[in-house]
C-alpha cells in the first residue's frame, strides 16, 4: 500500500496531486508540498544512506538544513547532483533519487564490517595509522581511503544547466521569512524602503509552517499568508522564496542563492536557470535565520528513527506524516512537549515523555502532557536503546541529582520513534560571518550574538528569543530601527503586533552528554555528529591527548567536518569538550562560522561566467582574422591572443621556426606588434617626467628620436622596459611590453598623483588606439619604400632609433625605425581600424621579396641570438640593471624611481647572478628546458642535498642561423666566468654540460640593423 | 567585499579598486641624503597597525585616482575618506 504513514489530513501538502518519485529504483508516491524525506517517511521509509567512517545505518534524521544524514544522489547521467539533503529537496515528478556511502545496497553494506573493528578507529586514527610506511601514501593508503570514504558520485559530463549571477542594491535585508522576518519586512516595507525578504523554504512562515500556534486569533500560518500578500503589494519589496542568504561579508555584501526551478525537475522546462545568485549590497541587513533544536547525547543514539522533536512536529503538522506508530519523548525543557501533544493528537501512541528534570511542574505544556494522561518521568533519561536498521526500544534509568550518573531499575520501552530535545541553538552563522561576536546565555544554554558588525540587528529565536510574541516584537522593532537607518522614519515601532497567548515555561537543565552506566571510553557510543561518526569518546580522547582548543579538537575529531557543518552537534561537542577539559562553556565557545551556511553549486558562482570565451576577457589585434586565415597558431600574452607560429601543411614546429627565422634575416618578416602596451605622455613636464620614471636622460633627446629605457621599481628591480620616442616638446609615445602595460599605466599614474602632483603630465592608454606593422630582416626597407610615402627613407634621413610621420597605402602613419631582432627594421603604426587594410598592402607589396608573417616564437628566437632581454621573462622582480651589466643606462645626473635602492649593500653584493649565455658543450641540437638549474658538481644528481647552485636559465631556443642550441641564463659572477663549464641535472636523471658565454650570440657589433 | 566611497565618483564596489597600503609615507626628497636603514625603513617597513589606519586605494576600474581612507583594521570600517594632498581627519599622528 502506497503511503502507509501517511496521515489522513492536514499538513502543508496538496492531496490533489500526487506526484511519482523513485528511491534506490523503488516507485513511490508523494504529494506537491512533500520535500523526498517527507515522502519518503510517508511511504515508511527512514534507512536512506549510511556513516562516512563505520557505515552505520543512518535515517532521516532532521527536516530541514541541519540534517547529517538524509543525503542522498538526485538524477543521472550529466545533471546528476551529488549528497543533496532529503530534507531540503522539494519534491517533483519523475524525481530519481539514490542511496550513497553504500555498497551494495543500503540494507545491506560490505563496508558495515568496519563497524566491527570501530574500537580501532578512534578520533585521529587516520593521523595515527596511516604514517609509514611512506611508499604506501599514494599507493595503498589514499586509493583505498578514497574509495571506502567519501558521498556521492560526480556527475562525468559537463553541467547541462544554466546559472545566472544578479546584483542588486537595497535599503533593507531581511534574512528569513518567519514571524519575526516577516515583522521586520513588514514594519520597513509599509515606509516605502526597498527590502528585500528571503527565506530557503518554498513558502514563507518558518515556524508557523510546522506548529500549531495562533496570532490575532487565527492559525499563524494564515496571518503569515496575509502578510505576505500585503508585502506582495509593495512596489519597493522584493519576496525570495527557496533562496539561502550562505554569506555574510562587511558592509551590508550578502550572498543568496535562489533555486529557480530545482522543485520543478533536473532540467527546465522553460527558459529560466537552474539557480540564481544575488549579491546583495543591502545598507541595513535584518537577521531572522531562527534556532535549530540540539538533540540530546546518549548511546546509540544514531538509529534511524531517533529524530529532534521539532522535526518530528514538523512532519506531522507540515507534511501530514507520521514519522513512527509508538514514540519516546526524550527532553531537558518544555518545548518537545508539544511534539507529545502533536503526536497524541493524531493517534500515535507515546509511551513516555522521559524528562531528565526532577520537576517540571510550572509549563502549560507539561500540564497539558499531564491532563492527557501521557506516563511521565521526571528525574529520567534514556541511557541506550535497541534496534538494527531502526530503533525498537529504549533503556531508562533514574538520574543522580548532579546529571552526571544514573542508577537504580532499568525500564524498557518498546518504540520506534524517539523525539528528543536538547535546548535550541540560535542560527548566529550569517552574524557570525563577517565578525559579529557571540556570549553565551545560560537561560537557553547556548551562544547567541553579542556585538553585531556594521548595520546589522539580529530579531526573534537567532537572537536567543524563542517566544512567539516576542520574536514578532523584535521583528518589528529590527525593521523599525533598520529602515530609520536607511533614512525611512524613526526607531518608533509604527505597526501593531498580532496577540499572541503567553505561555509559561520551566527552565531546561543543560545537558550536554547524558550519562550512561558504563564509563565514556567502553560505553555504547554517544554520537555528537552522526554524519563523521564523532562521538563524547572522541572529544574526550582528544582532550587527553592535550588538545585544548575547541578549533583543535574540531579538527582531530573531524566534528562537524561534514555537508552539514555540525549544525546539529558542534554545540553539543563544545558542551563536551568543555566537559572533559573542566572549564565553563562560555570559555570554551564554538569554532567559527563560516561562509558557505549550506552548500552552494559552483555553477552558480561561475553563472554565464565561464568557457574559453567568457570567463576571461580575449583580446584580439585588428589584424587576428588574418592570422587565423593564414594558419597561425595563437600564444596567450596577459589577455592578448598574439600569433605564435604560422606551421604551413604538414610543417612542424621546428621547420616552421627555421623558416620563419631564415625569412627575417635573410629576406624580410612581417610581426603584428599591435599588442605592445603605448602610452601617450603629454604636459609641459612630460620630459621631466620621463627622467624620473626611466633610468637614463631623456631631456636632452631631440624630437624625431626615439630611445629604449628600463624602469625601476623603488626597491631597484628591472620592472619594464620599452623604447619611447618625443613626438613634440610636451610628448611622448611610451611602449611597453604586452604583459605590463597596465602595470606600468599603473605605476605612473601612482607616482603622478601621490609623489609628484605638482608635475603638470597627462597618460592616456593608446594601446587599442594603435595598429602596430613590424618589418623585419634585408629587404624591410624595399617593402616599406612601395607602401610609405611622404618619408625619405634613406639610412641618412631616416636613421636608426628615430620615427617620422608619413602615409601608409594613403592611411596617415607614423613609421618607427626601430629593431627587436638584430636586423633593419620599421614599425608602422597606423589608426587600429587602418590595421589591416595597411597590413594586405605591407602583405602585397612584400610577395616579391618573400615576406613571411612570424609569430612570438621567432621573435623570442631572434632578440635571444642578440642577447635582448624580455622583461618578465628574463627578469623576474628580484634582478637590477647592473645584474644585465646596463650601467650604460643608469644616469649619474639625476635621481630616478629605484635609483637609491642601486646603491644597497645588496645590490652591489659580488656574488650576484649576472646575465650569461649558455651553449651546450655535447649535443648542439640538445635544448636546455627553461628554468633549469645550473651547478658546478657533475654528479649533482647523486651528490649529498643540498647542491650548491650557480645560476639558472631564463631563455633557451634553437637557432637554425646560428645552427645550435642557445640559452640565456642568470649566472653568480657570470661574467667573470666565460668559457667556464657547468651542469644543468634533470629530473630524469641527465645531466646537460653547459658553457658560459656572451649573451649575444649573433652580429655582437650590431651592424646589421644599421644598414 | 567592502564598499568604498571614492572622493571623485561616490560609493563602488571593493571590485573597482586596487589597495595601496599605507598612506601618508612621503618619498624621501633627497634620497642620497638617507641612510641605507632609513631607505630600507622606507621601502619596506610599514606600521601595521591594529585599529584605525590610513591606507591608500586607486579607483583603478573608474576614474584612475588615488585616494586616502582611514580603516580600522579590525572591523574593516571605514571612518573617513579625503583626496590626496588634503589633510586626514584628526590632524597629524
Amino acid at each position: 500500500m502506497s503511503q502507509t504513514n501517511r496521515l489522513q489530513s492536514g499538513g502543508r501538502i496538496d492531496r490533489s496531486k500526487p506526484l511519482t518519485f523513485t528511491f534506490n529504483g523503488q516507485s513511490l508516491q508523494g504529494y506537491e508540498g512533500d520535500t523526498l524525506a517527507s515522502a519518503l517517511l510517508a511511504n515508511g521509509i527512514s534507512l536512506v544512506g549510511r556513516s562516512f567512517k563505520l557505515h552505520r545505518p543512518r535515517g532521516i534524521m532532521g527536516a530541514g538544513a541541519e540534517c547529517p544524514n538524509s543525503l542522498v544522489q538526485v538524477g543521472r547521467g550529466a545533471g546528476t547532483i551529488p549528497n543533496l539533503r532529503a530534507t531540503q529537496t522539494e519534491l517533483y515528478q519523475g524525481l530519481e533519487a539514490n542511496s550513497v556511502n553504500c555498497w551494495p545496497s543500503v540494507k545491506f553494506d560490505v563496508n558495515a564490517v568496519t563497524g566491527l573493528f570501530s574500537p580501532l578507529l578512534p578520533a585521529g586514527f587516520y593521523y595515527k595509522t596511516f604514517k609509514w610506511p611512506k611508499s604506501w601514501w599514494d599507493k595503498v593508503y589514499e586509493p583505498r581511503i578514497r574509495k571506502a570514504a567519501g558521498f556521492g558520485k560526480a556527475p562525468t559530463a559537463p553541467d547541462p544547466d544554466r546559472y545566472e549571477k544578479k546584483n542588486r542594491h537595497c535599503d533593507v535585508l531581511v534574512v528569513g521569512g518567519g514571524p519575526a522576518g516577516i515583522a521586520a519586512a513588514l514594519e520597513a516595507g509599509r515606509r516605502g524602503a526597498r527590502v528585500i525578504l528571503c527565506d530557503e523554504q518554498n513558502e514563507f512562515g518558518g515556524s508557523l509552517l510546522a506548529n500549531r500556534q495562533f496570532l490575532d486569533g487565527k492559525p499563524g500560518v494564515e496571518w503569515a499568508q496575509e502578510a505576505v500578500a500585503e508585502l506582495e503589494s509593495l512596489e519597493e519589496v522584493t519576496l525570495l522564496p527557496r533562496t539561502t542568504a550562505f554569506g555574510h561579508y562587511h558592509h551590508g555584501f550578502v550572498s543568496l542563492l535562489e533555486r529557480v526551478t530545482d522543485h520543478v525537475g533536473l532540467t527546465s522546462p522553460d527558459r529560466r536557470p537552474r539557480q540564481r545568485q544575488w549579491r546583495v549590497r543591502a545598507n541595513q541587513v535584518v537577521l531572522a535565520t531562527g534556532a535549530i533544536e540540539r538533540p540530546l547525547v546518549f548511546c546509540n543514539n544514531d538509529r534511524p528513527g531517533i529524530m529532534p522533536a521539532s522535526a518530528v512536529s514538523t512532519y506531522i503538522n507540515r507534511y501530514g506524516v507520521r514519522p513512527g506508530q509508538r514514540a519516546v519523548v526524550f527532553t531537558n525543557n518544555d518545548s518537545a512537549y508539544q511534539t507529545a501533544l502533536d503526536l497524541g493528537d493524531h493517534g500515535i501512541d507515546v509511551a513516555a515523555i522521559v524528562d531528565v528534570r526532577p520537576a517540571s511542574e510550572e509549563g502549560v505544556l507539561v500540564d497539558r502532557a499531564r491532563k492527557e494522561e501521557i506516563p511521565i518521568y521526571s528525574g529520567y533519561a534514556v541511557v541506550d536503546t535497541r534496534g538494527g536498521q531502526h530503533v525498537s526500544g529504549v533503556k531508562v534509568m533514574r538520574l543522580n541529582g548532579r546529571g552526571d550518573g544514573v542508577y537504580g531499575e532499568i525500564h524498557h520501552f518498546d518504540c520506534d520513534l524517539v523525539a528528543s530535545s536538547g535546548g535550541w541553538n540560535p542560527v548566529i552563522h550569517l552574524h557570525s560571518h563577517p565578525g559579529g561576536t557571540m556570549r553565551y546565555d545560560e537561560s537557553i544554554a547556548s551562544f547567541v550574538p553579542d556585538q553585531a558588525v556594521g548595520n546589522t540587528y539580529n530579531a526573534g529565536a537567532c537572537n536567543g528569543n524563542f517566544a512567539l510574541g516576542g520574536c514578532i516584537t523584535e521583528g518589528l522593532s529590527a525593521g523599525a530601527t533598520a529602515a530609520a537607518g536607511a533614512g525611512f522614519g524613526s526607531e518608533d515601532i509604527e505597526g501593531a503586533a498580532p496577540a499572541t497567548g503567553k505561555q509559561k515555561e520551566s527552565p531546561l537543565r543543560p545537558m550536554w552528554r547524558v550519562p550512561s552506566r558504563k564509563p565514556i571510553s567502553r560505553a555504547p557510543k554517544q554520537f555528537i555528529d552522526v554524519q563523521n561518526d564523532q562521538t563524547s569518546a572522541d572529544v574526550y580522547l582528544a582532550v587527553r591527548e592535550g588538545y585544548r582548543s575547541i578549533e583543535h579538537i574540531k579538527r582531530y575529531t573531524a566534528m562537524g567536518f561534514g555537508t552539514d557543518q555540525g549544525k546539529l552537534g558542534n554545540i553539543n561537542g563544545a558542551g563536551i569538550a568543555a566537559e572533559a577539559l573542566g572549564e565553563d562553556i562560555a570559555k570554551v565557545g564554538t569554532t567559527t562560522f563560516r561562509p558557505a551556511y549550506t552548500p552552494v553549486t559552483m555553477g552558480a558562482f561561475a553563472g554565464r561566467d565561464f568557457g574559453p570565451e567568457r570567463f576571461h576577457a580575449v583580446r584580439k589585434t585588428p589584424m587576428h582574422k588574418w592570422h587565423v586565415e593564414h594558419g597561425a597558431l595563437f600564444e596567450n600574452v596577459g589577455d592578448w591572443k598574439r600569433p605564435w607560429y604560422y606551421p604551413k601543411p604538414g610543417e612542424s614546429m621546428r621547420e616552421a621556426l627555421d623558416r620563419e627565422s631564415y625569412q627575417a634575416r635573410h629576406a624580410v618578416g612581417v610581426l603584428d606588434a599591435s599588442t605592445l602596451g603605448k602610452i601617450d605622455v603629454r604636459g609641459p613636464d612630460a620630459a621631466e617626467f620621463l627622467n624620473r620614471v626611466y633610468t637614463s636622460g631623456w631631456k636632452t633627446m631631440e624630437v624625431g628620436k626615439a630611445r629604449y629605457g628600463i624602469m625601476l621599481g623603488e626597491d631597484g628591480m628591472i620592472m619594464d622596459d620599452g623604447v619611447s620616442a618625443r613626438i613634440a616638446e610636451d610628448h611622448y609615445h611610451m611602449t611597453t611590453t604586452t604583459g605590463g602595460a597596465a602595470r606600468v599605466l599603473g605605476h605612473l599614474e601612482e607616482y603622478l598623483q601621490t609623489e609628484w602632483p605638482e608635475l603638470q603630465v597627462y597618460l592616456t592608454s593608446t594601446t587599442d588606439q594603435w595598429a602596430a606593422i613590424s618589418l623585419a630582416g634585408p629587404h624591410a626597407r624595399d617593402v616599406v619604400e612601395k607602401v610609405v610615402s611622404g618619408i625619405d627613407l634613406s639610412s641618412e634621413a631616416f636613421p636608426f632609433m628615430t620615427w617620422r610621420d608619413g602615409e601608409a597605402a594613403g592611411v596617415p602613419a607614423r613609421v618607427f625605425r626601430i629593431s627587436f631582432s638584430g636586423e633593419l627594421g620599421f614599425e608602422i603604426n597606423v589608426q587600429a581600424n587602418y590595421g589591416q587594410y595597411v597590413w594586405d598592402a605591407v602583405w602585397e607589396a612584400g610577395q616579391e621579396y618573400g615576406i613571411t608573417p612570424y609569430g612570438t616564437e621567432t621573435m623570442h628566437i631572434l632578440r635571444a641570438e642578440k642577447g635582448f632581454i624580455i622583461a618578465g621573462q628574463d627578469t623576474d622582480g628580484s634582478v637590477n640593471p647592473m645584474d644585465f651589466g646596463m650601467h650604460g643606462l643608469l644616469s649619474k645626473k639625476k635621481d630616478f624611481i629605484g635609483r637609491r635602492s642601486l646603491s644597497r649593500p645588496d645590490a652591489i653584493r659580488e656574488d650576484r647572478e649576472q646575465f650569461v649565455g649558455l651553449v651546450t658543450v655535447d649535443d648542439p641540437k640538445e635544448i636546455i628546458p627553461e628554468g633549469a638549474q645550473l651547478v658546478e658538481d657533475r654528479n649533482a644528481n647523486e651528490a649529498p642535498k643540498p647542491v650548491p647552485l650557480h645560476g639558472y636559465v631564463t631563455s633557451s631556443y634553437y637557432s637554425s642561423t646560428l645552427g645550435h642550441s642557445i640559452a640565456l641564463a642568470m649566472v653568480k659572477r657570470g661574467r667573470e666566468r666565460m668559457d667556464e663549464v657547468l651542469y644543468a641535472p634533470q629530473a630524469d636523471g641527465r645531466v646537460i654540460q653547459c658553457r658560459i658565454t656572451s649573451p649575444v650570440f649573433y652580429d655582437p657589433k650590431g651592424e646589421r640593423q644599421n644598414v | 567585499m567592502l564598499y568604498i566611497q571614492c572622493p571623485w565618483c561616490g560609493w563602488r564596489d571593493e571590485s573597482e579598486f586596487g589597495y595601496g597600503g599605507e598612506a601618508h609615507i612621503e618619498r624621501p626628497k633627497d634620497p642620497d641624503s638617507v641612510s641605507d636603514a632609513e631607505w630600507a625603513d622606507y621601502l619596506f617597513f610599514g606600521s601595521n597597525t591594529r585599529g584605525e589606519f590610513r591606507e591608500r586605494w586607486v579607483h583603478s576600474a573608474g576614474c584612475r585616482r588615488w585616494f586616502n581612507a582611514v580603516r580600522d583594521t579590525t572591523t574593516y570600517e571605514f571612518k573617513a575618506f579625503y583626496r590626496m594632498g588634503e589633510e586626514p581627519p584628526g590632524g597629524e599622528q
